[in-house]
């Protein structure tokens, strides 16, 4: 469906994407993971045809971007980073312009109708544009994408801005789509592409630095186990008391929460679970377990542990940062 | 291009942009017919032709001004630039909206012919030749003025510099009187859009003329849909 070929992108000497590669199925809902300024949006843009490579290119179905952009383009479905939406115009216009510009053959008013429903803005359909809020605004450029039923959608941080019903919402949208239609998501949100996603890319100052399935990338993420505990009794006696458990790697004070309680984070090693040991040592003592929870592995942990091996020195850092600099001033 | 044509023609409407321009033009039109034509009692209108001239390098930058800045600006350019159409289909579009805008206008001066029509008989030849000369110029500034603002996303910065090269237009004619070089004379004189125009207000209808207009308008819209291939590229 599609596939990527050596996509580099050069800005006045800065590498924002260097040499990636990958492949996507049709059917394939492929999310797209880096941290603000990794080179997504860029890579998102030269696959659109916005912008042109450096070198390397991308084929959609078989037909190239660069040679033959018109063809290429017509069977992608694109939703940038801001929605490219007209202020002045009613959404009834602004769908009725987008379908005529792409050259839909579909049923006009059956098609447009259908859209809104999906994406739940038939209750705005004639309001203007520039009077309706964020989450409004950005399912409007889901919908503009969606106009034509292309066979790549191509979503650029689509649940920025929306409520949390409305990312729900637009989650299982693009688990539906994904069905029939080929769908890449960029996020920066670590659940939100395990939640829709099939594939995971990682995208890292401009390189790619993993292309996995969600499962795989987590396990191989986070290495060890990582728990939050809050206790009620004697701070140091419960600092030794969970130091001596079995497989403890370590363990951090976060402080006194409420009067006399203190809460820990554990660390311990991955095949280790030490709940049940915790819940009777504590009990054999009198001390009350008041809450305990998992602490997820953060993004930027996820994204240290991942961009620590493809990292060979400071300088080189110090180059990609510019880089990204850069490409903020350019967007 | 037929759906940009028609949404900046909407666009020209749904904003004062339309209505400003279409009310300068036609108020200035309008004095310069009563001035130079009702009042001398003449059925000739090449006066107004004549003054319509220094008119339009001033409305002209109105209506070109956000043509390209304000899609530049909303980043509706992505929408553009990423929909199964050709740089020059879009560069055409929003031009040919613009020029329709500027027939617009002048199409007011066919209602005076009207006007007089009704007292005697109007030399129609020469009307139209007058006409055409005035439609070749819009077509020219129209392509400067969208040419300009495809450089930037500033509204304001695309007007400012529209205004500049019409007043450049108008100061290579004095430049011309001044300068002793024949060769740079001959240059100044050859890209003069006054003396150009002014042979269709004297009643001629010059292939040479005609050629200039549109080889000027098409120059800048190749440098137009080149602006866009670059910035793709950089």
């Amino acid at each position: 469906m599609l596939e990527v070929k050596h996509l580099t992108k050069t800005y006045g000497g800065k590498r924002a994407v260097d040499d990636v590669s990958f492949t996507v199925e049709r059917g394939q809902i492929l999310g797209f993971l880096g941290p603000n300024g990794a080179g997504k949006s860029t890579t998102m843009n030269m696959i659109t045809g916005y912008l042109a490579s450096t070198s390397g290119t991308a084929l959609i179905d078989g037909l190239d971007i660069l040679s033959s952009p018109v063809k290429a383009k017509s069977k992608i479905g694109y939703l940038p980073e801001r929605p490219p939406l007209y202020m002045d115009m009613t959404v009834r216009e602004y769908l009725d312009f987008m379908y005529e510009l792409k050259a839909v053959r579909l049923p006009k008013e059956e098609h447009i109708g259908e859209i809104c429903e999906l994406v739940k803005i038939s209750d705005v359909y004639g309001r203007l544009i520039k009077n309706l809020s964020k989450g409004y605004r950005q399912r409007i450029g889901i919908a503009q994408a969606l106009l034509g039923n292309p066979d790549l959608l191509i979503l650029d941080e689509p649940t920025v801005g929306l409520d949390p019903k409305q990312i729900i919402d637009i989650r299982g949208l693009i688990k539906t789509l994904g069905q029939k239609q080929t769908v890449i998501l960029s996020s920066h949100i670590l659940p939100e592409v395990q939640a829709v996603c099939d594939r995971v890319i990682v995208i890292n100052k401009g390189r790619l630095v993993a292309d996995d399935t969600p499962e795989h990338l987590e396990q191989a993420m986070s290495a060890e186990h990582r728990l939050t505990v809050r206790i009620a009794g004697p701070e140091e006696e419960l600092f030794r008391l969970l130091s001596a458990l079995p497989g403890m790697l370590e363990v951090h004070r976060l402080g006194e929460r409420e009067s006399g309680t203190f809460e820990f984070s554990l660390e311990t090693g991955r095949e280790q679970d030490i709940r049940r040991e915790l819940f009777f040592r504590l009990a054999e003592k009198g001390w009350p377990l008041l809450a305990s929870r998992p602490a997820g592995l953060s993004l930027e942990e996820v994204f240290l542990s991942l961009t620590s091996e493809s990292e060979s020195g400071p300088g080189e850092q110090t180059d990609a940062e510019n880089s990204e600099a850069q490409e903020g001033g350019e967007a | 291009m037929l759906a940009i044509l028609k949404r900046e023609m909407r666009n020209y409407f749904t904003s004062p942009i339309g209505y400003v321009y279409l009310a300068v033009f036609y108020f200035f039109a309008g004095f310069y017919f009563f001035g130079s034509t009702v009042l001398p009692n003449t059925t000739d209108l090449s006066n107004v032709f004549s003054s319509l001239f220094i008119i339009s390098l001033f409305v002209l930058p109105i209506l070109t001004m956000r043509l390209m800045s304000e899609d530049l600006k909303n980043k509706t350019d992505q929408a553009l630039l990423t929909a199964p159409i050709s740089l020059f289909s879009l560069v055409m579009g929003k031009y040919l909206a613009a020029l329709a805008m500027f027939v617009i206008g002048i199409s007011v001066t066919l209602a005076y012919a009207l006007v007089i029509a009704l007292f005697s008989t109007p030399d129609w030849a020469m009307l139209a030749g007058h006409f055409i000369g005035l439609f070749l110029l819009g077509c020219a500034l129209a392509a400067i003025g969208m040419f300009i603002s495809s450089l930037t996303e500033n509204q304001v910065v695309a007007a400012a510099g529209a205004f500049a090269a019409s007043l450049g237009l108008m100061l290579v004619d004095g430049l011309s009187s001044l300068t002793q070089n024949t060769l740079l004379k001959k240059i100044m004189d050859g890209l003069s859009f006054n003396s150009h125009y002014t042979s269709f207000t004297q009643g001629m209808l010059s292939l040479k003329d005609v050629v200039f207009f549109l080889s000027i308008c098409a120059v800048f819209l190749f440098l137009t849909v080149r602006v866009f291939e670059k910035r793709r590229w950089n």
